[in-house]
């Protein structure tokens, strides 16, 4: 929890600014289809191992792709987010490689062609808008899932056997590829919530790190600041959660900046992060150098997406949270702004802003009392009658703000129960709390207000709840003063 | 077009997961000189301006729907297995060497 | 008594419609003239026990057709005991039509050869002269029509497997325009070359067979709808065809003069039906496409078959790990010539070569296709040898790769640029058929099969070996 989140120098007398952090992703979502990317076999996660194939994602003999056009849409519309560049024309390329859980020996992806060419993602901030570009984002087909088993490490080195399940080769996979803009890793992990949020929203993926929905690779390399060009880089694959991206990141940092500065060589591989040991281990998962000897699919014709799909797309396209943060961030500043978005807490303040209650309001209830619930959205203009009401009951507003969430709810309910704040009610147990707490009220003449808050909670408990604590603080003040 | 050299036809066959046995070695080496000598003709022409070929067809935007369709029942799909754990296919372990 | 010898598709269909015979006899029929004949040309890797109820004539089909529940090999070790969970588009068409299947017939591995001596389980021996190859890789096809053991086939093509066995068994054979057959289910040696077509005994049969296979399949993003339904040919007159004699193709120093004479005869034919014949140039098709070929082909190849690997189906060899698993099992499992063309499509296809070997194959596929159109422009069907050579005797060409490579030289052009044509038997040499090929440009081939049948009545090619006669 502690950890700080900016590199630390294993020299101490050496300044960590001396370096600059040169970090660049690639993002792997799956698709949010029915069905995978060449064949029509329902998608369905954690179904019984291999119920999910047929001869195409079984790679039988003479068995051929078929495109899945929900595919591409979901791929252009996430282009059309990121202000991609869309050519005219898309082409499917075989990526070829051997593995058990590639069962036809080649991955069918995009290579020169892709779906969507250079974009940008900007992250709103307090300083303004940090701009990470977009390389380009393509589509292709998700590998097997092999498990590998006997042996003691249940890793592929020192197994005994692989079992592989198909049931996931063939899952649509978007791949998105920025430009080495990251300078360190907590922007890196900015841009990554911002997207996968993105993502989300556009219906393009559920992008559930823990699901492996969403998977990241990190290339991470330092340079001297001010100087041009790139060091060679490290590739960590395949990680699927934002602490351990982070904490690879910072380890790699710290790793390649020690060996610099000892002038060491610092080698252009590919390593997994082991979060047990909270260090990098050189990754080893196919036999030889890569030479994936890509060549255009012939099984599949090009794609060139219709401009009237392309035109409603775009018309389709929603307020992206970066721009909701920013819209947001006036009246609540980035950080409130950009929880507010990225909690999901959202949709109930945009419910009881468009009933009358003001953003900032709305905001704080949202992010607190309705926090990871949702608002049925007929109770949001009783809500906010209630919350404006401003002389219930504590009880009664958390009856009201529960209630909104289960069941249609009337604000006449709740209104009945105001606050008592009638001085001749409330006087005696203000009184009473005063003479049965008198370290307190020594405490406070003292000079220490803060104790006030006490005293508070002493009457309201005193009336059972039912107390306005405006009035109450006011009686406090008035007799401590006397 | 330059020879083949060994090195280069042993990382082919690596790359084709094809093992090569060494009495082999010599007699493919000469096969793929003589084929690639033919087949290496075809840079005798300058086509500099010539737009590639993948497709005989001009043909664009094929594509299916994304509706579900039955997938194989299991013991079909693992009807042709050449080793089997239950449900899953089974294959050696990925060695070392 | 039926002829199995003489007896067309449509003539078998005919007996079957008007109930003179049942399905059940007519598959007997075959069956007993396999057992008889095949033993000596070995046309069927497998056979069926029955015609599964079909209510129609029977077929049959070469082994690179996947065919649900019967064994499909492709000729390879690789694939021995393996059985398809799924019918290719093309036998589902077939079974919708009546259609039995009598079994799957001989091929060189993975359709790679071009005389059925690939086959890891055996050469098939040519009807006409068993001490001779029947072309490939369709030879078994090829030779199972030609001895009257089916009434047609399946054949499937890639730079002249169908075209080049029916030449030298004395068949009409089809390889259609890309993209109007289904390649779904047909095991892949290239796919931007590959096509199913129909062997069969003289054009009419060959133009009903493809009525039935051809056609848009959702299941093959390749395929397109044909432009206009297949017309049965009938009548004898080619008033109004243009009829193009590319010099390259006719006068090519390989074709034996027993071939070029024949097919000299035939276009003199072509002329008495009221053709208008002339001489055109292919200039770059004859000496560029055999190396622009054996470039795309392989590389597509090495691809295309890395998913026998020993994982889901299959051959597998005897393994420690699995990189060991997969060389072993490969260098077990493919014989000679796959080996040889994976080796090829690697190294064109890697780091380094693609631009000067695939890519610029690519492009030399650009200037053929270029080149067949302009000569489209003036006519309407090419004409040539199919075959450069009548039938070659048994392992003449075994030994020198690159000797076999030039069979198909003068049906490869078309091929690459992705053109139908035709093989009409239209003579014979030594003894054995020499076969004329026409070529049409996309989508002709109602053209080729009107030219191909009015030539078929005027020169009336006998095409039962007459050895098999009595
Ligand atoms: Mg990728
Ligand atoms: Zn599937």
């Amino acid at each position: 929890m502690s950890r700080s989140s900016r590199p630390r120098h294993p020299l101490d007398d050496t300044p960590v600014s001396a370096w600059e952090s040169v970090i660049g992703l690639e993002v792997h979502a799956h698709l949010k289809t029915r069905t995978k990317m060449f064949c029509r076999c329902e998608l369905e996660y954690g179904a019984a191992e291999n119920t999910r194939t047929c001869p195409i994602c079984l790679a039988h003999p003479g068995a051929l792709p078929v495109v899945n056009a929900r595919a591409i849409e979901l791929t252009l519309a996430l282009g059309l987010a990121l202000g991609c560049e869309l050519p005219a024309r898309a082409v499917f390329a075989r990526k070829n490689y051997f593995y058990p859980d590639l069962p036809k020996g080649y991955q069918i992806s995009q290579y020169e062609e892709p779906l969507c060419g250079a974009g940008e993602l900007a992250i709103p901030t307090a300083q303004g808008r940090e701009r990470v570009g977009i390389v380009r984002a393509h589509l292709e087909e998700d590998a097997a899932k092999t498990v590998h088993a006997g042996g003691a490490t249940g890793r592929s080195v020192g197994a005994d056997y692989s079992l592989v399940d198909f049931n996931r080769g063939g899952t649509p996979l978007l791949e998105i590829v920025t430009e080495p803009d990251l300078r360190s890793a907590e922007e890196a992990l900015r841009f990554l919530r911002l997207l996968r949020q993105t993502i989300v929203e556009l219906g393009v993926s559920d992008a559930e790190m823990e699901k492996g929905t969403l998977r990241c690779d990190v290339n991470v390399s330092v340079r001297e600041r001010g100087e041009e060009g790139y060091r060679p880089r490290w590739e960590i694959k395949n990680m699927n959660s934002f602490t351990f991206i982070g904490r690879a990141i910072e380890a790699a940092l710290r790793q390649q900046i020690a060996a610099h500065e000892a002038g060491e060589d610092v080698g252009q591989s590919t390593y997994d992060y082991d979060p047990d040991t909270d260090t990098l281990t050189a990754h080893r998962s196919k036999e030889e150098a890569d030479d994936y000897r890509y060549f255009p699919e012939p099984d599949l014709v090009p794609v060139e997406p219709p401009a009237k799909l392309v035109e409603r797309l775009r018309a389709e396209q929603p307020e992206l949270p970066g721009a909701r943060i920013e819209r947001y961030a006036a009246e609540l500043g980035f950080e409130r702004a950009g929880e507010l978005v990225m909690t999901g807490n959202e949709a109930n303040a945009v419910l009881l802003v468009a009933q009358g209650l003001d953003l900032d309001a709305a905001a704080t209830v949202s992010m607190n009392q309705l926090a990871g619930r949702t608002l049925l959205s007929e109770n949001a203009r009783p809500l906010v009658e209630v919350v404006q009401a401003g002389n219930l009951t504590r009880e009664a507003l958390n009856a009201a703000f529960d209630a909104s969430t289960e069941r249609p709810i009337s604000a006449d309910e709740f209104l009945g129960q105001t606050a008592v704040s009638d001085e001749a009610t409330l006087g005696p147990a203000v009184d009473a709390v005063l003479a049965a707490n008198p370290q307190q009220v020594e405490t406070y003449r003292g000079g220490k207000e803060g104790v006030l808050g006490f005293l508070v909670g002493q009457v309201m408990r005193e009336t059972q709840g039912k107390a306005d604590p405006a009035v109450v603080n006011r009686l406090l003040r008035e007799r401590l003063s006397s | 077009m330059a020879e083949i050299s060994r090195e280069e036809l042993l990382h082919v066959a690596r790359l084709a997961r094809l093992e090569l046995r060494e009495e082999d070695v010599d007699r493919l080496a000469a096969q793929l000189n003589d084929i690639l000598a033919a087949v290496g003709k075809v840079s005798e022409l300058d086509l500099s301006d010539v737009p590639p070929t993948s497709h005989p067809l001009d043909v664009v935007n094929v594509w299916g729907a994304d509706e579900p369709r039955p997938s194989l029942p299991a013991e079909e799909a693992l009807a042709n297995a050449p080793e089997r754990d239950g449900a899953y296919f089974r294959v050696p372990p990925g060695g070392s060497s | 008594m039926i002829d199995t010898l003489r007896l067309t598709a449509e003539e078998a269909a005919g007996l079957v419609r008007e109930r003179e015979v049942t399905p059940a006899e007519l598959f007997a029929a075959y069956r007993s003239a396999i057992d008889e004949r095949d033993p000596e040309l070995h046309a069927y890797l497998h056979v069926c026990e029955d015609d599964g109820g079909a209510e129609g004539i029977p077929i049959a089909i070469k082994d690179v057709i996947g065919t649900r529940g019967i064994p499909t090999t492709a000729g390879s070790r690789i694939l021995e005991g393996y059985v398809p969970v799924y019918d290719a588009t093309v036998i589902a068409r077939c079974k919708a039509r009546g259609l039995s299947i009598l079994g799957k017939t001989n091929t060189d591995e993975f359709a790679m050869g071009s005389s059925t001596e690939n086959s890891a389980f055996g050469p098939t021996r040519n009807p006409w002269d068993p001490t001779r190859v029947p072309g490939g890789s369709g030879g078994g096809s090829a030779a199972a029509v030609a001895a009257g053991l089916a009434p047609w086939a399946l054949g499937s093509d890639t730079g002249g497997s169908i075209k080049q066995p029916a030449a030298l068994c004395g068949n009409v054979g089809l390889r259609p325009t890309y993209g109007t057959v289904s390649r779904y289910g047909v095991v892949a040696f290239a796919s931007s070359l590959d096509q199913v077509g129909p062997v069969a005994r003289n054009v009419r049969d060959c133009a009903l067979l493809y009525s039935i296979i051809a056609g848009r399949d959702l299941c093959d993003s390749t395929t397109v709808e044909l432009p206009e339904p297949v017309a049965l040919p009938e009548g004898d007159s080619l008033k109004g065809l243009r009829v193009g004699v590319p010099v390259e193709f006719n006068e090519h120093e390989a074709i034996e003069p027993g071939v070029r004479d024949a097919v000299q005869h035939a276009i003199e034919r072509c002329r008495d039906l009221g053709a208008e014949v002339g001489e055109c140039s292919l200039p770059r098709s004859v000496e560029y496409g055999m190396p622009c070929y054996y470039l795309i082909a392989p590389a597509e190849a090495s691809s295309n078959l890395a998913r026998y690997d020993g994982v889901r189906f299959g051959y597998r060899a005897h393994a420690r790990d699995r990189l060991e698993m997969y060389e072993r099992t490969r260098d077990e499992g493919f014989g000679e010539e796959p080996k040889r063309r994976i080796m090829v499509g690697t190294y064109a296809l890697s780091a380094g070569y693609y631009d000067a070997f695939y890519g610029q194959a690519q492009k030399v596929r650009t200037v053929l296709a270029r080149e067949h159109a302009e000569v489209f422009e003036r006519f309407d069907v090419l004409v040539s040898p199919t075959s450069p050579t009548v039938a070659f005797a048994l392992g003449a060409r075994t030994a020198n790769p690159l000797a076999m490579y030039l069979s198909d030289l003068l049906t490869i052009p078309s091929c690459l640029a992705g053109l139908p044509g035709l093989n009409v038997p239209c003579g014979l040499s030594e003894g054995l058929p020499v076969g004329l090929q026409l070529i049409g440009p996309q989508f002709s081939e109602n053209t080729l099969f009107r030219m191909g049948h009015a030539l078929e009545q005027a020169l009336g090619f006998d095409p039962v070996p007459p050895r098999l006669v009595g």
